[in-house]
């Protein structure tokens, strides 16, 4: 068990790494002058040059990526071209924000998928027309129109939340909630669609398994064998769905905070790659590949606890 | 499993299958429907230029945010656009975007998929880890990176999102067409000669085929939902009018012209929900043709028995070793099992069998595959999946099992009725351990603590003969041997000591060697316990070995039963002498703890048969 946790933490910083690197130098072939748009078309060829070596935009590439690297191994990822705030602080105080974003439409999708998915394989009827319908929306409308939906009803015509803007909880948990639930509204629909089904397909694959019938042929209760056995075999590939289906629900966040303007990564994100502001892209980009990773980690590990296959491959 | 004289039937040539998904695709309204849509909404943006009624991108001070109108049939947005001209064009550069990140995504993918399976070995491993590498990458940030390195360009945008999603066409291609890289017909078209490309064009296109356009209506869908998304954002190219820009600019006046909103979500959601569904459609055509094989179909069909058709043969001749029969413990009349196809029409499996077993008996259940034993067993024990249509009686113990509710039947399955399968290592849950499988009826049928349950399976497994009980108690089932599965679930049909033991063929799945110990332990347990057994076997040797009473089972009847000894010596069913002349005589000659699987004659069994015993417990882990 300890090795397969070793070898999965080597592939993560094998992967935060190549994404890193790519995007550092996809960045640079971009360039472009930063210094001019920094210092507008007024400043003279002199002060341009004297920002761009402010910068270390006068190095060369490789040197500029060492000393990035050399840094970051530090936790120091540089300051906004553009603001001059420190990269780590301006990332961590928007962090929060996302992250409750996205482990509420998480935790929130994977409950409701479960128990559709689960109702829709063993029960039929009304519930599996509704994991197919639901299936189908999830596909065809993306998220921030599901957001602009609920917003336009919920908020703009019944008043029963508040459109836009976000209050700390730390301020105001009643308004908190209000501000959160529409936006984990829409980015929990659009995951719940998906993972409904592979949950459906997989308890229903579960169940057609000869051990269920052997389960039965002992006298084991049906709630039993369902919500023991079945599910736990079924759990395998829905989380793997699960994962994946997080790294969308991230980027769905991006756009779904502009909509509601949440102060989160997603605006962040936003402005940093419109102005080019490289030292900020970049902790973004590492921000959300280790997020990404830690998740998966995450993932791994309890498919490891679920499968005893996978725990000794 | 080796049958008798049934041979396997080729799958039907790829042509008449094609042919299948025109037809099935045809009869699908809703598949219609959206391909009708999606017509509709190409065609309007093809003709745009001469649809649109105003310049799209004129804009004009006096009509900001005109409500609908003669003029303006959809009304006119917060620079005074037309709407309904604006959308139409809005809908050519959608559209274009999302096919040009398809065909990106779907060119690298297809053709790093195919090179990956087919060559496999370093291009294997560097495309599988590129691919993983761009899943883990949340797209809309990688976009919005890419949008810092290329600009607002909507095409640029496109192609580099081609790129991002280029690994869901590589793991499905790649999937396919290294499953496929050993099947037998690209080993015969490289023999014949074939060049690789031809094989690649000829064969594995074909298989890659159906996944492959599944795919591509759902790339496209995520294509128009990601540019849409982009271009809200306010991060398109705003010269160009697209749904997503026209969403921003209604969404911003939602106040004052709610209804604007509208029209461009409604571009939106239709054209991926026709998509999605066009494609659900595809999906569920091509996997209709690759459904039920016609082996399945043809096997164990019976037609409901026409009235004053011969009954099978009964011999009433005694068992010369009994004097007075023992009391009946299962009885079984008129059982009927049968499924209804999907044209409607019912298929009768089990037609009518009636059959005994008394207490302390062992009932051989003979017939080939197919022949509806199996389903017989099932029925019994309520086992059956809910589309199985059931009647008749089944007697046991005084009580109908067919009658008896769900909750009580339920305390008598594994209780008083165990139940041993046929395929060892499929009938273990993979995610628990055997002791805990074990361990669970127990305590549900006779209430023991965890403690006195743990030793009385611990108990289980050494009668079944394990050589170290406790080890295999924390073995989970990929960790034991088939024939140590097939104990296990031996001591499991027994824990609870049941009255009767319905076992399904259990030596078929095993090694021979191993097939007769699992015999000897049956037998052994069966004169401890004293339980009756009703043993489903297609082999004669099985039921020469072990069994008091035979019925022979063909085509969901029984077409003889009687005492073993009087079978064997004066069959009469036709059938039943057709089943002995198939087996092999050698068998007779061997070593006579082999000898009573004679019937096991399949090809590529002969030159095993001839192998030693292996002691107890000490067979190979060979599966």
């Amino acid at each position: 068990m300890i090795s397969f946790v070793l070898r999965r933490i080597g592939s993560s910083v094998v992967l935060i790494a190549s994404v890193t690197t790519l995007t550092f130098f996809l960045l640079f072939a971009a360039g472009g002058d930063v210094a001019r748009r920094l210092l507008g078309p007024d400043a003279t060829p002199d002060t341009v040059a004297a920002k761009a070596h402010e910068l270390g935009l006068d190095q060369p590439v490789l040197h500029r990526f060492g000393d990035w690297v050399g840094a970051a191994v530090h936790g120091d990822l540089g300051r906004s071209w553009f603001s001059g705030q420190p990269v780590t602080e301006a990332i961590l105080s928007r962090l929060a924000v996302t992250f409750s974003l996205a482990a509420g439409a998480i935790l929130l999708t994977a409950v409701v998928a479960t128990f559709l998915g689960v109702l829709a394989a063993t029960r039929g009827g009304w519930s599996d027309r509704l994991v197919q319908v639901l299936s189908v929306l999830g596909h065809a409308v993306p998220t921030f129109l599901i957001a602009l939906i609920l917003v336009t009803v919920f908020a703009v015509r019944l008043h029963w939340f508040t459109p836009t803007g976000y209050t700390r909880i730390t301020d105001s948990p009643v308004l908190w909630l209000s501000s959160v639930t529409l936006p984990i509204l829409a980015l929990a629909i659009g995951g719940t669609s998906g993972v409904a089904q592979q949950v459906r397909g997989a308890v229903a694959d579960a169940l057609r398994q000869d051990y269920v019938r052997t389960l039965r042929s002992r006298g084991v209760p049906e709630t039993r064998v369902v919500l023991r056995h079945v599910l736990r075999n079924a759990a395998g590939p829905a989380l793997t769905f699960l994962g994946l289906e997080f790294v969308g629900l991230i980027g769905g966040a991006v756009i779904i905070e502009q909509i509601f303007a949440i102060p989160g990564l997603g605006q962040v994100a936003v402005n940093a790659t419109s102005q080019g502001d490289m030292p900020l892209v970049m902790g973004l980009v590492m921000t959300v590949a280790a997020f990404v990773v830690v998740v998966n980690l995450a993932i791994d590990l309890i498919q490891g606890w679920l499968n005893p296959k996978v725990r000794q491959s | 499993m080796s049958e008798i004289g049934v041979g396997v039937v080729p799958d039907p040539v790829a042509a008449s299958a094609t042919r299948g998904v025109a037809r099935r695709l045809l009869g699908n309204p809703l598949a219609i429907g959206s391909a009708v849509v999606l017509v509709l909404i190409v065609g309007s943006a093809v003709l745009a230029p001469w649809l649109a009624p105003h310049d799209p991108n004129l804009p004009s001070a006096t009509d900001v945010l005109a409500a609908p109108s003669d003029r303006f049939l959809l009304g006119a947005d917060s620079s005074g656009h037309d709407i309904l001209s604006r959308l139409l064009f809005a809908t050519r550069v959608t559209l274009a975007a999302a096919a040009l990140a398809l065909v990106v995504a779907a060119v690298l993918g297809i053709s790093a998929g195919l090179m990956a399976g087919y060559a496999g070995g370093w291009t294997e491993t560097v495309g599988t880890w590129i691919a993983s590498m761009l899943m883990a990458l949340p797209g809309i940030v990688a976009l919005l990176a890419a949008r810092a390195v290329v600009g607002p360009s909507v095409w640029a945008t496109m192609i580099v999102f081609g790129v991002l999603l280029s690994p869901m066409f590589y793991r499905v291609i790649y999937t396919a067409v290294s499953g496929v890289r050993q099947e037998l017909f690209v080993d015969a078209a490289r023999v014949a000669g074939l060049s690789d490309a031809r094989i690649i064009t000829r064969h594995i296109l074909t298989v890659v085929r159906a996944p492959a356009v599944i795919l591509a209506a759902q790339v496209a869908t995520v294509g128009i939902g990601v540019q849409s998304g982009l271009a809200f954002l306010g991060l398109g190219d705003p010269t160009v009018p697209s749904w997503g820009g026209m969403l921003n600019d209604a969404f911003t006046s939602m106040y004052l012209a709610p209804l604007q909103i509208l029209w461009p979500s409604l571009a939106i959601g239709t054209t991926g929900i026709a998509l999605t569904l066009l494609s659900n459609a595809l999906r569920d055509a091509w996997e209709g043709t690759t459904g039920p094989s016609p082996r399945r179909d043809r096997r164990g069909t019976a037609r409901p028995s026409p009235a004053g058709r011969p009954a099978g043969v009964v011999h009433d001749e005694a068992p010369r070793d009994r004097e007075v029969p023992p009391a009946e413990l299962l009885g079984v009349t008129g059982l009927r099992v049968g499924y209804v196809r999907p044209d409607g029409t019912s298929r009768t499996v089990v037609d009518g069998v009636s059959l005994q077993v008394r207490r302390g008996e062992v009932h051989g259940l003979v017939g080939e595959s197919g022949s509806g034993k199996t389903q017989t067993a099932f029925a019994i024990m309520r086992l059956l999946p809910r589309e199985a249509q059931v009647s008749g009686r089944i007697g046991f113990d005084g009580t109908d099992l067919a009658e008896l509710p769900e909750r009580e039947l339920r305390r008598l399955r594994g209780h008083r009725i165990g139940y041993i399968p046929q395929e060892p290592m499929s009938n273990l849950d993979p995610s628990f351990t055997v002791g805990s499988q074990l361990v669970e009826p127990i305590r549900l049928h006779l209430g023991l603590g965890r403690a006195p349950a743990r030793a009385r399976a611990l108990d289980l497994l050494d009668r079944v003969g394990l050589p170290d009980p406790r080890r295999a108690f924390g073995s989970y089932p990929h960790e034991i041997s088939g024939g140590m599965a097939q104990r296990v679930l031996i001591a499991g049909a027994v824990s609870c000591h049941p009255d009767l033991l319905i076992a399904d063929e259990p030596t078929t799945a095993l090694d021979v060697t191993v097939q007769a110990e699992v015999l000897d332990l049956l037998r052994g347990l069966q004169a401890d316990l004293g339980m009756g057994i009703l043993l489903v076997t297609h082999n004669f040797g099985v039921v020469a070995d072990i069994c008091d009473q035979v019925s022979v089972m063909r085509s969901g009847r029984i077409v003889e039963t009687g005492p073993v000894r009087a079978i064997f010596e004066d069959p009469r069913h036709p059938y039943t002498r057709s089943l002995f002349a198939a087996v092999p005589q050698a068998g007779v000659l061997r070593d006579p703890w082999v000898m009573p699987v004679v019937g096991r004659s399949g090809p590529g069994s002969l030159p095993d048969d001839a192998r030693p015993t292996a002691p107890v417990g000490k067979e190979p882990a060979d599966v």
